[in-house]
């Protein structure tokens, strides 16, 4: 890197220069340019149908590949062939008259990216939306029999009302405690801020899955008599109570809400590391003004620092409210939905990979795909409103 | 402030509640660490903390591990099968998404707007709509590779895209507009001064992309679960999952299999934890 901003001076200084790098890259670009735009039209063509059987190979012969082998040769390929079809698809562009080139480059540029973003999500969008319309297997239109089905589901609406939970509890929990971790964290000296923020922050890096892991050892129940290994039990018959089954609870839900502690527990930290970058930037003097006029500790955040640090804290309360509406892993393996603990993408995959229906389940994911509407105009807007003021 | 040197009386309920929470927050995960390394009998017979109080008198084995690793639960086979979805799934979208973010920066075109636009929408999109069509797509009707590596790697290619893009072309718009003008007035083309200026400088935002999209991958079990399978290919968090369904017998291998599953996000986070808490600032999405 420093290498190259300390050549930029140099070069500018002779422009058309032999050094010109267009120059020595030499190879094809001295080619007449039809014989170019021949080469690398088959060349892409080459590359993509090499690539392809490459992986085809992968697998219909998965026994002659093991499984180092092709994930060596998946990256090495992946990467090298990549590089070099945007090579000879830029060679491909540069060869066209420039009035034309110009205008096409960008778009080859975007074509891999963008397209993979249409074929996977954008399209799919669409066909779901479709397929809700359709049967179990997608062969035949059944009109709005699939709305019919989950709409007169009571686990639907069961589902519906935990989601509704998970999405007034979970994000204002993040916000609440990542403002008063970052908050407490900047009163300490340097080594013990870092520490203490690492510790909160380390869950982050833990799956779904290792977290229910680990908390299903803290929920963990053994009838009344027998030796309590989770550690809330342990507590309740050390004060001489009975054991609890806790994620059977459903009074008030509370097994819903032991589940969404394992979601807050996983993401504090992080709210915690951009509400803290956040406080960070609040500036000292509009502190300093506030304590001059007499305001207490408490009046300078609520009246100083939080008004500074509101957008920071919406961000984290949409990110965790996009996080919170497809939440799956923690309710799939704790209790797939038992005692009235069910979420609307967890019915999903019940629908689709336990009984095979594609169609119900499209309608569930359709009804996802309306319940985040509102947050995706919401980006939209904000994202415009940045780029306004770039 | 940050430079004290001592406490001050005046934050020691910071430190108090910092303390607190601190040990609310790491007790999970100590717990189920030493319950690890607990023999089957202690585990089901006392909790993890009778082992802490008097480490002496109760029985420590590795026996879990060599259980989880190579026993029932074949996690030796499901860790290679996870760094084989993830090496791939990581490092390939990236260069597909330095393309079109360099475009997206550098470039000026009709439809840039509308086309960013798409994708700060499709982040909020759930994966779950791709499912349907992509079990289809990817399904013996149609290309029939699923259950293979390919479909996994096709799969966080695709979702892992919108992020990439989003993230690389914020990072590359903050680099300065006078190298780019330098490199067109010397005749490099936009293909040469992606490779030579601004890749080199975009360094830092693709690590802290590919840290992130590696966990991600590493921790999914969603897409690993419909597209991969539970059977030789299963990553390590599918197989950590069928452990936690087994009930009764290999019960004790439960916390061992956690770890092995988690052994690589640790040691991330530890030697990386700079780059992985900028790529989760980077891609939070920005409000």
């Amino acid at each position: 890197m420093a290498e190259v901003t300390a050549d930029a001076p140099e070069e500018q200084r002779s422009p058309a220069g032999p050094q010109s790098p267009s120059e020595h890259t030499g190879g094809l670009r001295r080619l007449p340019k039809v014989a170019r735009l021949v080469i690398s039209v088959l060349a892409i063509w080459a590359l993509i149908a090499g690539i392809g059987t490459m992986f085809q190979a992968f697998a219909y012969y998965p026994q002659y590949f093991p499984k180092l082998l092709q994930g060596v040769l998946a990256v090495v390929l992946g990467v090298l062939g990549a590089a070099a079809v945007f090579y000879f698809i830029n060679l491909f562009v540069e060869s066209l008259p420039d009035r034309v080139s110009g205008r096409i480059l960008p778009y080859a540029f975007l074509l891999p990216g963008v397209g993979l973003i249409g074929l996977m999500l954008l399209y799919p969008t669409v066909q779901t939306i479709n397929y809700s319309f359709a049967n179990a297997d997608s062969t035949a239109y059944v009109g709005l029999e699939n709305y019919a089905t989950i709409f007169g589901n009571p686990n639907f609406w069961s589902a519906m009302i935990n989601n509704l939970l998970w999405l007034l509890i979970v994000p204002a929990a993040v916000v609440f405690f990542g403002t008063l971790v970052a908050v407490l964290a900047d009163r300490l000296p340097g080594s013990a801020e870092n520490v203490t923020k690492s510790l909160i922050f380390l869950p982050m890096a833990i799956s779904f899955v290792g977290a229910a892991t680990i908390w299903g050892a803290i929920y963990a129940y053994e009838p009344s008599g027998q030796a309590q290994t989770g550690i809330l039990n342990a507590i309740v018959t050390g004060f001489g109570g009975e054991p609890v089954s806790w994620l059977s609870q459903t009074q008030l839900r509370l097994n819903n809400l032991l589940l969404m502690v394992i979601l807050i527990w996983l993401q504090v930290g992080f709210g915690m590391v951009l509400l803290s970058s956040a406080i960070k930037g609040v500036p000292e003097d509009t502190l300093e003004a506030g304590r001059i006029d007499g305001a207490n500790e408490f009046q300078i955040f609520t009246r100083i620092v939080i008004p500074q640090i509101r957008g920071t804290m919406v961000t984290v309360f949409v990110t965790l409210v996009i996080l919170v509406l497809k939440v799956f892993d923690i309710v799939y393996v704790m209790t797939n939905g038992r005692d009235n603990t069910d979420v609307i993408a967890n019915l999903f995959f019940r629908e689709i990979f336990a009984n095979s229906q594609s169609g119900v389940a499209s309608a569930i994911v359709v009804v996802l795909l309306i319940a985040v509407t509102p947050v995706l105009i919401y980006q939209v807007r904000t994202f415009r409103k940045e780029e306004a003021m770039r | 402030m940050s430079e004290a040197p001592s406490i001050k009386p005046r934050n020691i309920p910071a430190w108090i509640i910092m303390i607190g929470l601190v040990v609310l927050w790491s007790i999970p995960t100590i717990g189920l660490l030493i319950t690890s390394f607990r023999p089957v009998d202690d585990q089901v017979s006392t909790g993890w903390w009778t082992a802490v109080i008097n480490p002496f008198g109760s029985g420590w084995t590795l026996e879990n591990y060599r259980g989880v690793l190579t026993g029932s639960g074949n996690m030796a086979n499901a860790f290679l099968n996870s760094l084989v979805v993830g090496i791939p799934a990581t490092i390939i979208p990236i260069m597909f998404a330095a393309f079109a973010a360099y475009a997206f920066t550098f470039m000026r075109f009709p439809g840039r707007e509308v086309l960013f636009i798409i994708i700060v929408a499709v982040m909020v999109v759930p994966i779950q709509v791709a499912f349907v069509p992509m079990l289809d797509l990817l399904g013996p009707n149609n290309l029939n590779i699923n259950g293979q590596y390919l479909a996994v790697w096709i799969l966080h290619t695709g979702f892992g895209m919108p992020l990439a893009i989003y993230t690389l072309r914020n990072y590359m718009s903050t680099l300065p507009g006078t190298v780019i003008e330098s490199a067109k007035i010397d005749g490099a083309t936009h293909f040469q001064t992606f490779w030579r200026l601004i890749v080199p400088m975009s360094v830092p935002a693709i690590a802290a992309f590919a840290i992130l999209q590696f966990i991600w991958v590493w921790n999914d079990l969603l897409i690993a679960l419909l597209f991969l399978g539970s059977g030789d290919s299963a990553t390590v968090i599918v197989a950590l999952q069928a452990l936690l369904g087994a009930q009764g017998q290999g019960r004790e291998l439960l916390p061992a299999g956690a770890f092995v599953s988690m052994a690589v996000p640790m040691l991330v986070f530890f030697s990386l934890q700079r780059f992985f808490v900028r790529g989760l600032t980077a891609g939070a999405v920005k409000g």
